[in-house]
């Protein structure tokens, strides 16, 4: 019944327009010619003309290719199968595997009715002081790391990933070298993890519509062992490269560019993904963790900027640590109350010290004279930055809590810490066993 | 009833070649799959409509039948309103989530009230009355409020009241009156009536100027950048400044009878908040839960984007109705930049002429026609009744440049801009006290607040000064004014949202708090040295911290202010004459707390 067209009349960039009748939006279509064949989504249609854009890319195709439509769209298998494989954007296998075909789900699907959201309530271990202590990564948070090109933001995505409390872990590649793909993989191998992973991977070298599906289709499994009532953990790195391709293909289109080229639905369109993390009411959960590199170290480019506005906070990663500030978790103050009596209090008081440092370090750097107080902060900040920011330090959060009492104890007396007097009781190291 | 079929489909923008007649926003239905999915006319060339689909348009195909309705996109307006979660289009999220579960299915609508419901009515219309467009009939209790029931705002034609129920309970579609008019016409009123959203309810006598302040509790507006009840205000600001939490309480403290939140195409996580805490929390102003007064419009940022601009509509129009009962209405909107997002994308899809950064060349008349729908109004019954309009503005890279913020900016009473480096450095609210106005009257003298604020500017002036020359090159009298404007800052703008007491601060508080305060500011002082100067504001600003913790005219809150008077006595040496002057008019401060 499924007819087959085979006059293609336009080819501009990735998208293709056959003239075909009974054709739906957001249909799938396989294209073939001699050889090859890619699947294509129908994007846009008016009367008979049906414009699709081809997964694989419009390179090669010619006039005479063959257009069938297949009468759903974009689908991808789900079921414990999926576990410790790897595929493409396409959801075609990449690791050797056989193809999955059964129990067949839509991707995209529609939003959560946030009368069925819960409040969220429970942290994310990941064992980096950073993130424990100072900025807490709660459980079906959205938090992209935002990073400069060139900084280990898969390296630190990796490491949560393999210390993160979750029952599984989905990675969506997006535009990934193919190094950083090998390195996933063997560290995930190497952690044991590999069997509680899936890999929707895109390589920078493939086509770059797949790019656009990654998302989709890794938060689509996750939401479907998320209402199996598992916690799931999904990395998506970089959603800039995605950003990117929304853009390349928005103008092949014709669209009117909003800023910098980036089309005007670049908001909606990450948050149509960003918004699939959620803890559900009586079943699991989706954690979001993402990359968004940002051109040039600047947060006001458009993908940064319509990030931050969508997440819950910012991983900000500079010379290779995590900043504590501009690194904000918006959802921490749900859970560090539960963790110890000091947590807060400690983050706090450390932060405001820190703070001071960097101030002392501007005056001294400007000539200006240091006074008692200025000398106590530089020795505490160069500590603070090597036991606290390090990203080497690997330590359960109650250990990097009593740390950060040591530290306080070997630079400064115990009221300059503006800590209130219980605490200090309570926690405040005695003489012996003091470091330096 | 007109008939179409789709001719083509641009994201969620749909085109149908029409048979007959068809009206410019008309709600028509595109069936797809078994499922109508709600969608509206936005432009008409020919016998061609272009119709934005409030839902996902996938599935959609060429040759799918759409169904007009002849009706304009509406609410549903009636008592139950109060306490209830919609959607954009008022479908009941808690409803939709029992019959459909975790996801918002496409193409399911519900009743935005309850219809079994039996409600206790009142007349106080009589047959013979002659009414019209906006007349109470009755009256039915919804919580703490007396809930009028009106003459449908369509009938704008004088009415006579032929019948009318007497005492006892209806149902929402209960006929409850038979109205009839000149020309022999009877017309059947039940408790519950549409009205489009797009069009401004003006059944009022008159529109007076907003002139009473709407208390929010929030020290830095009330006192110097204040919102009046009737008003419009924003709040831009860059992301993770505060706009949010700074609505939210705004929705728990402001002095008004009913608070309307639209939350418009932002993060879901922050309705769920409000969602699952004002259940639970006590409205400290009647003791009854805060969600009885509350309404919740939610179109959160994964939800269909067209649905987005219809939310901030069907919350004012909510927003109207109350009012048209003498109440004072606050209606939230957070953000209105996504409004105007979605206001983009369709215009993108309509290939229009892009303005600024591809907005609409319209955007400015619409965010304009939408402020101006707040307002102070007498009704016809003579009682007051104000709609008072806030909303955040989310500017690209956080610069205030860009169209959104500039045309609010053109229409609002009141700026409250956020500012990246007061959010940073946690001051809370991060409100930016030199940048930020308001045209309206405030809780304070003027010439207090302008006299403060002159020290704001200029201890700021010193402070960038200081980054300079360093604090050896600042002037003792400078530096003395820039330690007052650090004060101002520490001990009254900034407030701890922690601390219970200081979390609220109402308005006999404020003013005496203020007396305080500028009784320090207009104060000579006598230092002798820049480091006695720093340690003498240190310690009173430790002083004043704690007297901010301290309940309202405890022992505690007397014992300190009487610690801060004394403590001012040691270094003080005079004061300002103006800032006398001023004093005296603001009612001056006498030891043990009274004024």
């Amino acid at each position: 019944m499924k007819k087959i067209y085979s006059r293609i009349e336009a080819i501009a960039g990735n998208v293709i327009t056959v003239h075909a009748g009974g054709v739906r939006n957001g249909e799938l279509a396989v294209v073939s010619s001699a050889g090859r064949s890619s699947l294509a989504e129908v994007i846009r249609l008016h009367k008979e003309k049906v414009s699709l854009q081809v997964f694989a890319g419009s390179r090669g195709i010619s006039t005479g290719d063959r257009v069938r439509f297949l009468g759903h769209p974009m689908r991808v298998s789900f079921s414990a199968d999926l576990l410790g494989r790897i595929f493409d954007g396409g959801g075609k296998p990449r690791d050797h595997g056989p193809e999955l075909d059964e129990n067949m789900i839509e991707i995209g699907g529609p939003a959560v009715n946030p009368a069925q959201r819960i409040i969220p309530r429970n942290m994310i271990r990941t064992n980096i002081p950073m993130i424990d202590l100072f900025n807490s990564l709660v459980e079906s948070q959205k938090l992209p790391v935002f990073s400069v090109s060139g900084e280990p933001y898969n390296p630190l995505l990796a490491r949560i990933a393999l210390q993160a409390e979750v029952d599984l872990i989905i990675l969506g590649g997006m535009g990934l070298k193919h190094d950083d793909y090998l390195f996933f993989r063997e560290t995930l191998e190497k952690g044991g993890a590999l069997n509680r992973t899936v890999f929707f991977i895109h390589t920078a070298s493939d086509p770059i519509v797949e790019c656009l599906l990654v998302p989709d289709i890794a938060l689509a499994v996750a939401e479907g062992f998320a209402l199996q009532g598992r916690k799931v953990l999904v990395l998506l790195s970089d959603m800039t490269n995605f950003a990117d391709a929304l853009k390349e293909i928005a103008i092949t289109m014709e669209q009117v560019p909003s800023n910098r080229g980036y089309p005007g639905d670049l908001y909606s369109q990450l948050a149509a993904r960003y918004e699939k993390a959620v803890d559900f009411s009586g079943a699991g959960s989706i954690t979001i963790l993402g990359v968004t590199t940002m051109p040039g170290d600047d947060v006001t480019h458009p993908v940064p900027d319509n990030t931050g506005y969508i997440t819950e906070g910012q991983y900000y990663l500079k010379n290779g640590r995590i900043e504590p500030f501009g690194s904000l978790s918006r959802l921490k103050q749900l859970v560090n109350n539960q963790t110890r009596g000091d947590h807060r209090a400690l983050m706090d008081s450390m932060i405001t010290l820190y703070a001071a440092y960097k101030e002392s370090l501007e005056k001294k750097a400007m000539g200006f004279k240091m006074t008692d107080w200025d000398r106590k902060l530089l020795k505490y900040g160069v500590i603070f930055e090597r036991e606290m920011m390090d990203l080497s330090v690997n330590i359960p959060l109650e250990t990097a809590l009593d740390n950060g009492w040591r530290i306080l104890a070997s630079c400064f007396s115990p009221e300059e810490t503006r800590l209130r007097s219980e605490l200090l009781h309570k926690y405040w190291p005695s003489r012996e066993g003091e470091t330096d | 009833m007109t008939k179409g079929r789709v001719v083509g489909i641009n994201g969620n923008m749909v085109t149908v070649e029409v048979a007959g007649d068809v009206t410019m926003n008309e709600v028509a239905y595109v069936s797809c799959a078994g499922k109508k999915l709600k969608s509206e006319v936005i432009r008409i060339r020919g016998r061609l409509a272009e119709m934005q689909v409030f839902e996902m348009s996938r599935g959609i195909g060429v040759g799918d039948e759409v169904e007009f309705t002849a009706e304009l996109l509406s609410v549903r307006l009636g008592p139950g309103l109060l306490a209830q979660v919609y959607d954009g289009l008022q479908n009941p999220l808690p409803e939709l989530a029992a019959q459909c579960g975790f996801f918002l299915e496409r193409g399911v609508y519900l009743s935005p009230l309850d219809e079994k419901k039996e409600w206790p009515f009142t007349p106080t219309a009589s047959p013979g009355d002659t009414v019209t467009a906006g007349d109470a009939l009755g009256t039915v209790p919804e919580g703490i409020f007396s809930h009028r029931i009106m003459v449908p705002f369509q009938f704008r034609e004088p009415l006579r009241i032929e019948r009318i129920v007497p005492v006892g309970a209806y149902r929402i579609l209960d006929t409850i009156a038979e109205l009839s008019d000149e020309k022999g016409g009877r017309f059947p009123v039940t408790m519950t009536f549409t009205w489009p959203v797009k069009r401004p309810v003006t059944c009022y006598r008159e529109r007076l100027r907003p002139a009473d302040p709407m208390v929010t509790q929030i020290r830095i507006i009330d006192t110097f950048i204040p919102v009046a009840r009737g008003g419009t205000y924003c709040i831009p600001g860059p992301f993770g400044a505060g706009k949010t939490v700074l609505q939210q309480v705004t929705s728990r403290n402001a002095d008004v009878d009913i608070v309307i939140i639209a939350a418009c195409g932002e993060r879901a996580g922050e309705v769920v908040e409000t969602l699952r805490e004002f259940p639970k929390l006590a409205d400290p102003r009647t003791g009854r839960m805060l969600m009885e007064r509350t309404i919740i419009i939610c179109n959160t940022s994964s939800m269909p984007v067209a649905a987005r601009e219809a939310s901030v509509y069907t919350a004012i129009t909510l927003a109207e109705y109350y009012r048209q009962m003498g109440l004072h209405i606050l209606l939230l909107a957070d953000s209105t930049s996504r409004w105007a997002q979605a206001l983009r994308e369709m215009s993108g899809r309509l290939e229009e002429i892009p303005g600024e950064e591809a907005f609409p060349a319209y955007l400015e008349s619409v965010i304009a026609g939408f402020y101006e729908r707040a307002g102070l109004v007498r009704l016809r019954d003579r009682s007051t009744g104000s709609i008072t309009i806030g909303g955040t503005v989310s500017p690209a890279g956080g610069n205030f440049d860009e169209p959104v913020t500039q045309s609010t900016l053109k229409v609002v009473g009141a700026f409250h801009g956020l500012s990246r480096e007061r959010s940073d450095a946690r001051k809370y609210p991060a409100i930016h006290p030199l940048e930020s106005w308001s045209k309206y009257p405030g809780l304070i003298h003027a010439a207090g607040t302008e006299y403060a604020r002159d020290i704001l500017f200029r201890g700021n002036e010193v402070g960038q000064m200081m980054k300079v020359v360093g604090e050896e090159g600042t002037a003792l009298e400078d530096y003395e004014l820039y330690l007052k404007s650090e004060f101002i800052d520490s001990v009254y703008l900034q407030q701890d949202s922690y601390d219970p007491v200081d979390a609220a601060v109402p308005t006999e508080r404020q003013r005496h708090v203020f007396r305080l305060l500028f009784k320090v500011l207009a104060s000579r002082f006598d230092f002798g040295s820049k480091e006695m100067a720093r340690f003498f504001f240190n310690q009173l600003r430790q002083k004043f911290l704690d007297y901010n913790g301290a309940p309202w005219q405890s022992d505690d809150f007397r014992r300190y202010e009487d610690e801060i008077l004394s403590f001012l006595e040691t270094k003080r040496s005079g004061e300002d004459e103006e800032g006398d002057r001023i004093l005296k008019e603001l009612g001056g401060v006498t030891a043990g707390g009274a004024s």
